[in-house]
């Protein structure tokens, strides 16, 4: 069946269904990793987000069973492609893509000039937008971009509420072993990120997103403040919490929306990037050592380094646009970072962060 | 540093082409840029990096540790790049290294340090560094001797797999079955190279390669992967290789990714390097095959397919900066650390010209074959693959309609149409899979394509169907295939598409998928899409005329680096004159394919269909066609008769020039001579016709994709013989006879023209009698041995020619010469192969100048071409010891890969520094003389005497040896194999005492398992010199008389030929 892919601006782009056929909208990101679908698609960051890949090619592993996944479920919106392949091929594929995206109703669109929709995503930035299906007419097959304007209010947008009660987890979960014990605030975390810490022996406390740990009485070393969905300024309950985590000098560590809120607890700012950093190519530089990495990244907002106290150094800078990548507290165990040190998908020599902040607990 | 020495690669051959001249000029780039002096050894006379703008100073001199040595110590560089020179380069700079050269004379080897290039190139001491980092590499072991070998695979059991190290294209190495096939295999490798690797045989595991740059302070970025579509066991330069891997995920992925960082993080290599996995398709086990670290073929594929200027920042590195104080060179805005993400698929088909050798074998494997690759680019497999297929100039117009056999065992060089054919019939997915290895994600593909061509041949063009014809466009077909489909033309289908806004649109290569735009114009075209890209050209000028310059497709005999520095050239001066200037080509192996070699690269295929398709999205430009070979030429009367504006000579001209009865009528009125000839529809007519004319006769069938080469008839059995089958002579295939004159002298004119006037001429003249093809001809400059007289005539003639078809650009003429007069044998209104040799030769550059003269700018003068106070030697660049089974005897039919081209004071100096140039090595001891026929034996009576007398001892068959005993002249007898007494020619070759072969042999005698070809084989596969032409014997035995290593001066390209 046919599908339109709709922007706020009004574009339309028209392509073939290979999900569920229902109408859903979101906010439009793109990410440029070449492999890892089955992974973004669970990460809980893009909850609420229609995702575009940039690689032309999508499916052509199939999907693989529920161990590989970041979350439970499908987290994304919809999603957009520029092929579907159809006949995968890998020896852990359990079924394909599109049987999946039926399978959990998330509508996906392919046959859509990727590229061109993601130059207009840069140039205008991230847009809200609207899959919707129907039968075309005759003739209607090849007419696409009539501008069909509608509200913007009418598209759902992910950054206008609080989400993370939607993809933290409900209740308390203890996970491994070992003598270092870790809160896990679950911003919508990515399962790699507790595996991650199970591997180095740790014992994982996986509270949800407005848990306060100092209130109750957990036993822990350090706490993680995870990844997640929208915008930081939403999470008022974990940003007052981590407040009090870092008044009471805890070992903290932040990944991506933890980097953001540990930011603001720290009364620094943070703001919306453009188009944000989605892929698994972004350079950051560390800049106390000068040593670079590739990094897994897939963020909308960014820390503010002007507005952070002059207690807090910058830690990592994005090599490409010289935003920042990560902050460090001068002299209390306080750290964070933009990017994925958990990887999945991705490139995975940031883990040795997780080792970093360890020596710290 | 202030100086850096450069070391080339030498002449393309197999295993080692053009990616080499790529590699070399952008180091030759980041050097200059630095302001460090280049001084660049390379004797291939024909690349771009060896032109005036790049080094400082070029010396064409053989990459031997000889004459290296003898640069440094004249030069006195402070550093040396051993890295972008190929296997060549880094073997000669690791012989210098042991010899304590560099140490001596203070230079200092810049990129990855002498000791992990070491632990790379040895087998034993990489297996050893990698298990200390508990990384895996194939089970087995090292052999330094048959018995050694025995013993490793009585422990793992047949079948294996033998490798050599230290050598390029994986020579000597194959999948044994059995010990049979074991002490063959050994035997040969081990006479080679000093070990070998006996390893587990990882049957069908899919082999992943990554492209690796680490800086010297150990930042790590790995810049491109690439999937095999053939498993292991199908060297990488054979196999269909896609970018990036496609049935990896991403735990696969990123596990080698992270293996690739961890090893050359272990070997500390700086600069770039390529390393090889193999990866079980059932679970996720791997093994690294191998680390090379230098730039490599797959490394310029890997360069064109991202965007990431590999070798420049390879060489930037070696210098000391670091990866993140480097900027994206596409971008020009963010960091050259990053791993580019591409938004597109790529494609690399390999090219081979097996029929252009005597005894060659279609099947493929673990060695080095094929002579040239194409790279397609697109947004669907379908689409890149029928793209490619295109490119590859083999007469297939995608992947049906063709006539290969489907019985061959799979896999031989036709294996992707094979499999076409077998969907065709219905075979599964399953079955292909497990006769193939082939991973079934390509499989399901092309199965797919296979099954809409049924479709397609269902419909009739009355209903012409937008919805097919999108469809046939997303998946590659080309509108030829289409309107064949439709029982229509190409031009109906086009017209069709045109109206039906069914066209294809431009996509920017950016390194970076979108994220951040493109400064440059590195563009593709694609039906996987809405929208064309703005392209973005920086011109102040208001009205900017605009010129599209063809360049000459995949490399392959008869066309190779020499087109391409053609039209480098000519886009660099049609730039130089303020136009702007796009370029067309598909090889990933040239320079004229870096983005920065023109203000647009279109990356695509150089059909009429996508020229046309470019020409139409670039309004108001002008077509160059002289300067890609035959291929671009070849267009020249479809884009004439499409109206499109071509500058230069006027296609009409062209084909009077390749048309043979328009040609020959127009010789024939200017009364100059040509050799009696006929195209001929019956083999009745053949052998009439040959008669008539006399035997020997010339045979030059019709292309046909089964590869008919020429031959020469010395009767009319020979005659039958050659053509055979009823398909090599028919009214569809004539074949054209034309009489073999004996004897003759070839000699080549090289020019430009103004509107019918001569502007600038080089003649040359061949070493060898005709009967030789002129690729594969020694070729001296300024001529030697002609007389006034000749010259006279040549020159004559030219005009004559020049003026009646109007020349206006680039044109080559072959003559043939005997007793004063002269014949035309062949005309070229396009540059031709030795463009780049007489333009160096003479420092008048005739590209340039055919340029200019193109764009209506004469440039008159008088230009000394004739008589130069130097000499320069052409000398063909044979690859016969990666063909198994080839014939090395010098035919009609050209087989030399490549070329290189040295200066002297005289003929001998500078033939004997070609020669070297080409691997010959001096002999010393041991001649062995095997001459057919009373003529040739007289010829070479005195050579014999000479070598004889120099102190060699001379070996000869039965007759030579009578023959030379008669004439006083001591020689030992040595037995034919046919004679089956001892010692035989193979024992005395196989001991060692000889190092050079004469073999001259009746031009009569025929191919196959005779005597000759024995000795012949046996010489290539020992790397013993050898040489078959009676004139070239004469010239190297009067070259070793007169001159000795110490006569051979280093002097460089400007101490010869002024450059002011």
């Amino acid at each position: 069946m046919q599908g339109k892919l709709i922007l706020s601006d009004g574009t339309v782009f028209l392509g073939g269904s290979f999900g569920k056929e229902v109408t859903t909208s979101g906010e439009v990101v793109f990410n440029t990793g070449m492999v890892g679908y089955p992974e973004s698609l669970t990460d809980p960051s893009y909850f609420g987000q229609i995702l575009v890949l940039t690689y032309p090619l999508q499916g052509n592993y199939g999907v693989p069973g529920k161990e590989f996944q970041e979350s439970k479920k499908i987290q994304v919106k919809g999603l957009i492609v520029q092929n579907y392949i159809d006949h995968p091929s890998h020896f852990e594929s359990k079924k394909s893509l599109g049987e999946w995206l039926k399978e959990e109703g998330i509508p996906a669109l392919q046959g859509i000039d990727t590229r061109e929709l993601t130059t207009k995503l840069r140039q205008h930035g991230v847009m809200l937008g609207r899959i919707k299906f129907k039968v075309p007419a005759r003739g209607e097959a090849r007419q696409r971009r009539q501008s069909s304007k509608f509200k913007v209010e009418e598209i759902y947008d992910p950054n206008k509420e609080n989400i993370l009660p939607y993809v933290s987890c409900k209740k308390v979960e203890v996970f491994g072993t070992g003598k270092k014990s870790i809160v896990l605030i679950d911003c919508g975390a990515k399962e790699n990120i507790v595996r991650s810490l199970i591997k180095r022996g740790v014992r994982v406390t996986r509270v949800p997103w407005d848990l306060n740990p100092l209130e109750e009485r957990l036993d822990f070393d350090g706490v993680l403040v995870s990844n997640g969905p929208g915008d930081p300024k939403q999470a008022k309950e974990t940003i007052e919490n981590v407040k009090q985590i870092l008044a009471a000098n805890v070992p903290t560590f932040g990944i991506c929306l933890g980097s953001q809120i540990l930011s603001l607890a720290a009364g620094g700012e943070t703001f919306k990037l453009k188009f944000g950093h989605r892929g698994q190519n972004q350079p950051v530089q560390d800049v106390i050592s000068q040593k670079a990495i590739i990094t897994s990244q897939n963020h909308g907002f960014a820390v503010d380094m002007k507005s952070m106290d002059k207690d807090w150094t910058e830690w990592f800078v994005n090599l490409n646009d010289g935003t920042n990548e990560g902050i460090r507290h001068k002299n209390k165990p306080f750290m964070a970072v933009q990017f994925h040190p958990e990887a999945n998908p991705g490139p995975v020599e940031g883990g040795y962060l997780f080792d970093e902040f360890l020596d710290y607990v | 540093m202030k100086k850096v020495l450069v070391l080339g690669s030498g002449a393309l051959k197999i295993g080692e082409a053009g990616e080499f001249d790529y590699s070399g000029s952008q180091a030759l780039k980041a050097l200059k840029e630095e302001g460090i002096e280049a001084v660049l050894i390379n004797p291939n006379i024909a690349t771009i990096q060896t032109s005036e703008s790049l080094a400082k100073k070029i010396y064409f001199l053989p990459v031997t540790p000889y004459f290296v040595k003898k640069v440094i110590e004249k030069e006195k560089p402070d550093g040396i790049f051993l890295s972008f020179g190929g296997q060549t380069a880094l073997n000669c700079g690791l012989a210098l290294e042991r010899a304590g050269v560099f140490k001596r004379h203070k230079v200092k080897v810049l990129g990855s340090p002498v000791k992990s290039i070491e632990a790379t190139e040895d087998r034993e001491l990489f297996a050893k560094e990698l298990s200390k980092i508990g990384v895996k590499v194939p089970k087995g072991g090292f052999a330094r001797s048959l018995n050694e070998a025995l013993k490793i695979a009585t422990e793992l059991g047949y079948p294996l797999l033998v490798r050599s190290g230290f050598s390029l294209g994986g020579l000597g190495s194959g999948v044994v079955r059995s010990k049979d096939e074991l002490i063959k295999i050994v035997t040969l490798a081990l006479r080679q190279v000093p070990q070998i690797a006996v390893e587990e045989y990882l049957k069908h595991w899919k082999e992943v390669e990554y492209e690796v740059v680490r800086d010297n302070i150990g930042n790590k970025i790995t810049v491109c992967n690439m999937e095999n579509m053939d498993p292991l066991g199908i060297h990488t330069g054979e196999s269909i290789v896609v970018a990036p891997s496609q049935t990896l995920n991403n735990y696969q992925y990123h596990l080698l990714r992270k293996l690739s960082l961890q090893v050359i993080e272990h070997l500390k290599i700086v600069g770039e390097c390529n390393i090889q996995f193999a990866l079980n398709p059932k679970n996720n086990d791997y093994r690294v095959i191998e680390v090379n670290a230098r730039l490599s073929r797959s490394s310029a594929l890997a360069s064109k397919a991202t965007g990431y200027a590999l070798a420049y920042i390879a060489a930037k590195i070696g210098l000391g900066t670091t990866l993140p104080d480097l900027k994206n060179s596409v971008t020009l805005s963010t960091s050259a650390f990053f791993e580019p993400s591409l938004d597109y698929i790529v494609i690399k088909i390999p090219r081979w010209d097996l029929q252009k050798f005597v005894g060659a074998k279609e099947q493929i494997g673990s060695e080095m074959k094929s002579v040239g690759e194409v790279m397609a680019i697109g947004r669907s497999f379908p689409e890149v693959l029928q793209k490619a297929i295109r490119m590859l100039e083999i007469g297939q117009d995608g992947l049906l309609e063709n006539g290969i056999d489907d019985t061959k065992v799979l896999p031989t060089t036709q294996r992707l149409f094979v499999i076409a054919k077998k969907f065709a019939k219905g075979e599964s997915v399953e079955t292909i899979y497990k006769a193939t290895g082939i991973d079934p994600w390509f499989l399901y593909q092309i199965k797919e394509m296979v099954e809409f061509e049924k479709d397609l041949s269902n419909f009739q063009f009355s209903i012409f169907n937008f919805q097919l014809i999108s469809k046939a466009k997303k998946l590659g077909f080309s509108d030829k295939i289409i309107a064949k489909a439709g029982k229509t033309t190409e031009e109906k289908v086009r017209e069709f598409r045109k109206k039906n806004g069914i066209v294809p649109k431009v996509k920017h290569i950016d390194t970076l998928a979108a994220e951040y735009p493109a400064k440059t114009n590195y563009l593709y075209l694609t039906y996987h899409g809405e929208e064309s890209e703005q392209l973005k050209v920086q011109s102040a000028k208001l009205k900017v005329e605009k010129a599209i310059v063809l360049g000459s497709g995949p490399y392959r005999i008869g066309s190779s680096v020499e087109f391409d520095w053609c039209c480098v050239t000519a886009a660099k001066t049609l730039r130089d004159r303020g136009l702007e200037t796009i370029i067309i080509n598909c090889n990933p192996e040239t320079v004229s394919t870096d983005f920065d070699s023109a203000d647009k690269l279109y990356f695509e295929e150089l059909t009429f269909e996508r020229v046309s398709d470019v020409y139409d999205i670039e309004q108001g430009a002008s077509l160059i066609l002289g300067f890609g070979g035959q291929v671009s030429n070849n267009l020249a009367m479809s884009c004439f008769k499409a109206g499109y504006k071509i500058l230069g000579t006027s296609p009409e001209n062209i084909d009077r020039a390749e048309d043979r009865n328009k040609f020959s009528k127009l010789l024939d009125k200017l009364g100059i001579e040509q050799p009696a000839w006929q195209s001929l529809k019956t083999l009745d007519d053949a052998i009439t016709f040959a008669r008539e004319i006399g035997y020997p006769a010339l045979i030059r069938p019709s292309y046909v994709l089964s590869g008919s080469a020429m031959n020469v008839a010395f009767s009319s059995d020979d005659l039958k013989k050659h053509l055979k089958s009823a398909t090599d002579i028919s009214a569809e295939h004539p074949v054209v006879i034309s009489k073999f004159v004996e004897g003759a002298k070839e000699i080549e004119v090289d020019g430009v023209g103004h509107e019918g006037k001569l502007l600038i001429y080089a003649i040359s003249e061949h070493i060898e009698n005709a009967g030789v093809h002129s690729g594969d001809a020694t070729i001296v400059l300024p001529p030697q041995k002609l007389y006034l007289e000749t010259l006279r005539l040549i020159k004559d003639a030219t005009r004559k020619i020049l003026q009646a078809l109007n020349i206006n650009g680039p044109f080559n003429i072959q003559f043939l010469a005997k007793d004063n007069q002269i014949m035309v044998i062949e005309l070229n209104l396009r540059a031709s192969r030795s463009f780049p040799f007489v333009s160096k030769v003479t420092g008048f550059n005739f590209v340039e100048m055919a340029t200019r003269s193109m764009l209506g700018e004469a440039l008159w003068g008088s230009y000394k071409t004739v008589g130069l106070d130097h000499v320069a030697v052409k000398a063909p660049q044979f690859s016969f010891n990666r063909i198994k089974g080839a014939d090395p005897r010098l035919r009609v039919e050209m087989s030399s890969t490549g070329e290189v081209a040295c200066f002297g004071d005289d003929l001998k100096e500078a033939y004997l520094k070609a020669i070297l140039a080409t691997g010959f090595k001096i002999p010393k001891k041991g001649v062995l003389f095997t001459i057919g026929g009373e003529e040739n034996k007289l010829n070479l009576l005195s050579s014999a005497k000479d070598l004889s007398s120099l102190g060699f001892k001379v070996y000869a068959t039965e007759q030579t040896h009578e023959f030379l005993s008669g004439n006083d002249i001591k020689s030992t007898r040595v037995y034919k194999i046919s004679e089956g007494s001892h010692p035989s020619v193979l024992d005395l070759l196989k001991q060692g005492g000889i190092d050079l072969v004469i073999n001259i042999s009746k031009p009569r005698s025929g191919k196959g398992e005779t005597d000759g070809f024995i000795i012949r084989r046996t010489c290539v596969d020992l790397s013993i010199p050898l040489i078959t032409n009676l004139q070239a014997a004469e010239l190297l035995v009067s070259s070793l008389v007169s001159k000795k290593m110490a006569d051979l001066q280093i002097k460089s390209w400007d101490e010869y030929v002024g450059r002011d």
